[in-house]
């Protein structure tokens, strides 16, 4: 490796990859059985933090940042003056190999812009794979961009070396897809996605045979929607989310809020921030459906197109279904727990071990962990007053968010104030 | 009134425990000989550790457990934490009276206190995973010195020795001087008298390190850099999820001190 030339190429692909948000290194338990490096961890493990708050888990780095495609979203398209480089396969081995030893990464996230066809730029990300696998004796976690448009053939054999494979859709319609991006469409998208659900399935079954059969992307597959650069609203995004989860088997579906990236494009919204609190809310819906057992249509209601951005959603549930409520801490089913504002998995999971043994009362629910601030409205439990149940949905509402703003009025850093530019004029001095 | 006092370890405490129904005599406190004397006038009693002993009260413990929390008691020990011993003592002589397993009733103080004490140490293991740098040393040794808040280095040496199978390390408690050293084939603790690292921040002496190790660290700090979306920032996330204590031992964020 020529020191200075890697380095250079290394801060340019970082910062063109910087925008793909899967970060996730878990549902992987590959054995380090051969003696070589690297074993996967199944819960995943985040090796670092950057100062915008995001993990750095996996080594995520593009491959190249020409890409032959001109999507009106994407920092790197055709049309964009920038600066570009390409790694070569064993200079991404070696970086890997370098980093992974001094245990500063959980593994490889490989992505690229596409060069010359989609078949070229897909052959050299499985070669990458391949050489990690097969010449490192490298057992680390690998996550492969499956680049929509590549044969079946590489897309199977990137699974078979790799733990997930993603593909973006990035934008959540097809009409907004086409008026973005004209080359691309949801078909090309679609079948890769098809292809890799299949294959899986197919290991899965197999491995129920015999144990040595061969496993495909043991970790799944993931997706990624960009959040904010067209005007869907947040029903049909977590409708579509909910869909993939159902047909696709998805592991997860990451929301990326838009980052004007190309201002002078007259086809996407002029705003100068990430809508981070949209995007917060979205995931926190995600997480509703994936660990509270909430369908998506309980979320957001036909009338009610998008999130409340003051309230999180499970809390904007239990306002608009107070007849569900309270909520009895020691008969109530373990699903009924899980919808209480301020009980999560966790507490959940430890009232309905604990009653068992005996009555819980509202100290004891205190030093389970209980946010017993925002839960003591949704409850009772032996000695609870009556008094705290009978709210009405609104005004239970703004003392919430009086009570929580007042106590994280430093956090909100992406709260727009009036006076950030404000300059006092002072007088001319003489 | 007696108290009992042993060696610190946990061995020498399941022989504390061992010893109390032994001699059918329970104490009111149970306390490490090199910790602070709390008691001037009470009866003591000194225990000496004895692995067979302490087997008999373990696998007594593991019968009572579920699988899902044996390991519970060990954890909760490790923690350090002042009068942990006592508390663990009133969960034993619960755990050993009752028909039923108890470790699940939250609604006992010292259940729930040994529960999450346990989630502790289990947390402080899991940021060991997370935040050990190797450094490549001259004699390829790959070396990292760090401080856990509380003693779980056993916990993470095997996970370790399971990823990095082919490569020499040693990892070091800088605070309650040990470490292991992998050698390829067998885990091994040890005790090292001349140091050429920093005992504060675990950095390698400059003349020892590999050729190539700086060059790592200074690419890993520019990765690091340059992955970060600055439209986003959020500092008080960042550091809810990398506390301040480990940043000392961090390559990247050495550049920001």
């Amino acid at each position: 490796m020529k020191n200075e030339d890697v380095q250079f190429k290394l801060s340019v692909l970082a910062d063109a990859a910087k925008y793909d948000v899967s970060c996730a290194s878990s549902g992987s338990s590959r054995k380090n059985a051969t003696k070589g490096i690297g074993n996967g961890v199944a819960c995943g493990i985040c090796h670092s933090f950057t100062e915008d708050g995001r993990c750095v888990s996996l080594f995520k780095i593009l491959m190249t940042n020409h890409c032959i495609y001109d999507c009106a979203y994407c920092i790197n398209r055709r049309t964009n003056d920038r600066q570009r480089a390409t790694l070569t396969v064993e200079e991404i081995v070696d970086l890997t190999i370098g980093f992974y030893r001094r245990n500063y990464i959980e593994g490889l996230f490989l992505s690229s812009g596409v060069i010359k066809s989609p078949d070229f730029t897909m052959e050299r990300i499985v070669q990458v794979a391949k050489k990690l696998r097969l010449e490192e004796n490298y057992n680390g976690y690998i996550h492969l961009k499956a680049i929509p448009g590549a044969s079946q053939e590489l897309i199977h054999e990137a699974g078979l070396w790799a733990d997930r494979l993603s593909v973006n859709i990035e934008i959540p319609t097809e009409m907004h897809l086409k008026r973005l991006a004209p080359e691309k469409d949801y078909k090309g998208i679609l079948l890769p996605m098809n292809q890799i659900k299949n294959a899986i399935l197919i290991s899965k079954e197999e491995q129920k045979k015999y144990r040595k059969a061969p496993r495909f992307a043991p970790a799944g597959q993931s997706t990624q929607l960009i959040i904010g650069a067209t005007p869907e609203t947040d029903r049909q995004i977590i409708l579509l989310s909910s869909g993939l989860y159902k047909t696709q088997n998805l592991k997860r579906v990451y929301f990326s809020g838009y980052l004007p990236v190309n201002l002078y494009d007259q086809r996407l919204p002029a705003f100068n921030r990430p809508p981070l609190v949209r995007e917060n809310r979205l995931y926190q819906s995600d997480w509703l459906m994936r660990f509270y057992k909430y369908k998506a249509e309980e979320i957001l209601s036909e009338d009610q197109p998008f999130l409340d951005l003051d309230i999180d959603p499970k809390l904007g549930f239990a306002l608009r279904n107070m007849q569900q409520f309270p909520v009895d801490i020691n008969r109530a089913d373990y699903e009924m727990i899980l919808r209480v504002p301020g009980i999560g998995v966790q507490s959940a999971q430890k009232i309905v071990m604990a009653r068992r043994h005996r009555k819980l009362n509202s100290l004891h629910l205190q030093k389970i962990g209980i946010v017993m601030k925002r839960a003591k409205y949704f409850i009772t439990c032996n000695e609870l007053p009556a008094s705290t149940t009978d709210w009405a949905p609104e005004r239970l509402k703004r003392k919430l968010i009086a009570e929580s703003v007042s106590k994280n009025k430093k956090l909100s850093d992406t709260q727009l104030s009036f006076f950030t530019d404000y300059k006092p004029a002072l007088p001319p001095m003489h | 009134m007696i108290i009992y006092t042993y060696d610190g370890t946990f061995e020498g405490f399941l022989t504390c425990i061992f010893e109390t129904y032994n001699r059918k005599n329970f104490p009111v406190d149970i306390c490490s000989r090199t910790g602070e004397q709390k008691h001037l006038f009470a009866q003591k009693f000194d225990v000496q550790s004895d692995a067979a002993k302490a087997d008999r009260v373990w696998k007594g413990i593991q019968n009572k457990l579920t699988e899902r929390n044996n390991q519970l008691v060990f954890y909760a020990f490790l923690s350090e934490e002042n009068g942990i011993e006592m508390k663990i003592y009133r969960f034993l002589r619960r755990l050993f009276s009752e028909h039923f397993s108890i470790e699940t009733d939250f609604g006992d103080a010292d259940v729930l206190y040994l529960t999450q004490t346990s989630q502790k140490v289990k947390k402080e293991a899991m940021r060991m995973l997370q935040f050990v740098r190797f450094q490549h040393t001259k004699e390829g040794l790959w070396f990292c010195g760090i401080e856990p808040r509380y003693d779980v280095l056993p916990l993470v040496s095997t996970h370790f020795q399971k990823r990095f199978a082919d490569q020499k390390w040693l990892l070091y408690d800088l605070k309650r001087n040990y470490g292991f050293l992998f050698d390829k084939v067998k885990l091994e603790e040890v005790v090292i008298s001349s140091k050429e690292f920093s005992t504060i921040t675990g950095q390698v002496n400059e003349n020892v390190l590999q050729e190539g190790e700086e060059f790592y660290q200074k690419l890993w700090k520019s990765y690091f850099k340059h992955i970060n979306i600055q439209e986003r920032k959020n500092l008080k996330l960042q550091r809810q999820h990398m506390p301040r204590r480990f940043w000392k031992y961090l390559p990247e964020m050495l550049i920001l001190n």
